[in-house]
C-alpha cells in the first residue's frame, strides 16, 4: 500500500471511531492502535490476575464463613476478569503465551499498588474499598471504548466488580465500629492504602503522554486528575460515615469548586514501585512466575490425556 | 514438553427460549475442559442454561474487506419490506 493509501486508511477508520463505531477484530487498523490495545489490554489482564495474590494471602484466614465465601468469590472474578481480557487481547493477534512471557519477564507491566503488602484482615476491607473502588473509576469509561471485544469484556467487569467494593466496605465499617483495636486496624489499613489507591488513576495531567491519543480512541473520556478528584469526593464522606480519617492534613472541602481539595501526592514513590523497587514487586512476581511452572506438569498432563482420547476415538470409528 | 492449549469459543444460551450468542474465548486441552472452564469463567452467576464450545479453528469468517461485495447488494431491495407496497388506507391489518 502506498502512503497515500494509508493515510486514506486511517483517515476513514479515525472517522469511524468518531461517529461511535466499533472497530472489530479483523477490521484494518492502524498498527499503532494495534500495539497500543496490545498493551493496555494486556497490562489490564496481568493486574487482574497479579491482584489476586495479595488477597489470596487471606482467603485461609478470613475470620469468618461468610468473609471467607465472599472473598473467595471476589478472587475467583478477578481471575475471570483477567481471562475475558486476555482472550479480548488474542483477537488482535498476539498469543497467550507471547502475553505470559511478557509478565514472567518483566517486560510487560501491571497495576503498581499490587505490590504493596496485606499485612492486616483490615488490608482486606481496604483494598476491596479502595483499590476495586478506584478500578471501577478507571473502567465505567472503558464499557464504551472502540475496540469491540474490550468494551465487551470491560462490560461484564464492571457488572461484577461493584459487590468487590461492597465488600470491602462492610469489612472497613465492621472494623471501625468494633473494639478499638479492630477500629485501629481499619485506620491504619486506610493510612497505608489510601495513597497508593490515589496513585492508580497515573501520573498527573501534566505529566501524562498518551491522554490527547486515549482521548480520541475512546481508552479515555476523562483525564487522570478529573478521575483522581472524582474518587477523592466519592471516597471522603464514605470514610466520614463510618468514623475513619483520610490520611492527608490538606484534605479540605473547597465550596467554590465543590470537590475536595487534597494535599501533594509523592511521585517518586510511585516511580520507584513501577520500577520495580516496591515493597513486593519481587515477591508478586516469583509467585507468579512459580505458580506457571508448577502448573507446567499439569498442563502436559492435560494435553497427554487429550491426544490419547482422540486417538482412542479415531481407533474406534475405524 | 510444553504444547499450548488450542483455543475455543463459547457460546451460552442464557435461558430456554433464546438463542445461544457469543461469550468469548478460552483455552482448554479439549471439549470436555473448555466446557468446565467455560462454566467457571462465564456462568459464575447464573448467566447461562447451556454452553456450546467449539475450537476456533473451526470458525470460517468472512472477511470485513469483502463487506462490500457481500453485503451492499441487499441495500437496493427495498421491495423485501413491507413499505415498498401500496395498499388502501383502509385496510388496517396487513
Ligand atoms: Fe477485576
Ligand atoms: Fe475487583
Amino acid at each position: 500500500m502506498s502512503e497515500d493509501q494509508i493515510k486514506n486508511l486511517e483517515a476513514q477508520f479515525e472517522a469511524r471511531i468518531a461517529r461511535d463505531e466499533k472497530i472489530e477484530p479483523k477490521d484494518w487498523m492502524p498498527e499503532k492502535y494495534r500495539q497500543t490495545h496490545i498493551r493496555q489490554i494486556s497490562q489490564h489482564a496481568h493486574s487482574e490476575i497479579v491482584g489476586m495474590l495479595p488477597e489470596g494471602n487471606w482467603i485461609t484466614r478470613a475470620p469468618s464463613l461468610r468473609r471467607k465465601v465472599a472473598l473467595l468469590a471476589k478472587v475467583q472474578d478477578e481471575a475471570g476478569h483477567g481471562l475475558y481480557l486476555y482472550s479480548a487481547c488474542e483477537t488482535l493477534g498476539v498469543s497467550r503465551e507471547e502475553l505470559y512471557d511478557q509478565l514472567h519477564t518483566g517486560k510487560a507491566k501491571y497495576s503498581s499498588i499490587f505490590n504493596y503488602p496485606t499485612i492486616t484482615w483490615a488490608d482486606i476491607g481496604a483494598i476491596g474499598w479502595l483499590v476495586d473502588g478506584a478500578a471501577i473509576i478507571n473502567q465505567v469509561p472503558l464499557c464504551n471504548t472502540s475496540f469491540g471485544p474490550y468494551a465487551r469484556a470491560m462490560i461484564r467487569v464492571c457488572k461484577e466488580e461493584s459487590f468487590h467494593q461492597r465488600q470491602g466496605y462492610e469489612i472497613m465499617m465492621t472494623l471501625a465500629n468494633g473494639t478499638p483495636e479492630q477500629k485501629e486496624m481499619a485506620q491504619d489499613a486506610l493510612n497505608r492504602w489510601w495513597w497508593p489507591s490515589l496513585m492508580m488513576f497515573g501520573p498527573t495531567d501534566a505529566e501524562s503522554v498518551h491522554t490527547a491519543q486515549s482521548m480520541k480512541w475512546k481508552l479515555k473520556r476523562k483525564t487522570n486528575d478529573e478521575l483522581r478528584q472524582q474518587f477523592v469526593d466519592q471516597t471522603v464522606p464514605q470514610a466520614e460515615l463510618i468514623g475513619l480519617t483520610i490520611p492527608d492534613d490538606d484534605l479540605k472541602w473547597n465550596d467554590k469548586r465543590k470537590s475536595y481539595d487534597f494535599g501533594p501526592i509523592d511521585w517518586d514513590e510511585f516511580w520507584q514501585v513501577v520500577k520495580g523497587h516496591g515493597p513486593m514487586n519481587k515477591e508478586r512476581m516469583n509467585a507468579r512466575v512459580s505458580a506457571w511452572e508448577n502448573g507446567e506438569w499439569v498442563r502436559d498432563a492435560a494435553v497427554a490425556y487429550a491426544d490419547k482420547q482422540k486417538e482412542y476415538k479415531s481407533k474406534q470409528a475405524v | 514438553m510444553s504444547k499450548d492449549w488450542p483455543l475455543w469459543e463459547v457460546f451460552v444460551r442464557s435461558k430456554n427460549g433464546l438463542e445461544h450468542r457469543h461469550f468469548g474465548s478460552l483455552h482448554a486441552a479439549d471439549a470436555e475442559m473448555a466446557l468446565e472452564n467455560a462454566r467457571d469463567v462465564y456462568t459464575r452467576r447464573n448467566e447461562g442454561v447451556s454452553i456450546w464450545v467449539v475450537e476456533s479453528k473451526h470458525i470460517t469468517a468472512s472477511n470485513p474487506e469483502h463487506n462490500a461485495e457481500l453485503f451492499e447488494p441487499a441495500q437496493d431491495k427495498v421491495y423485501r419490506h413491507p413499505t415498498f407496497y401500496d395498499i388502501p388506507d383502509e385496510i388496517k391489518h396487513m
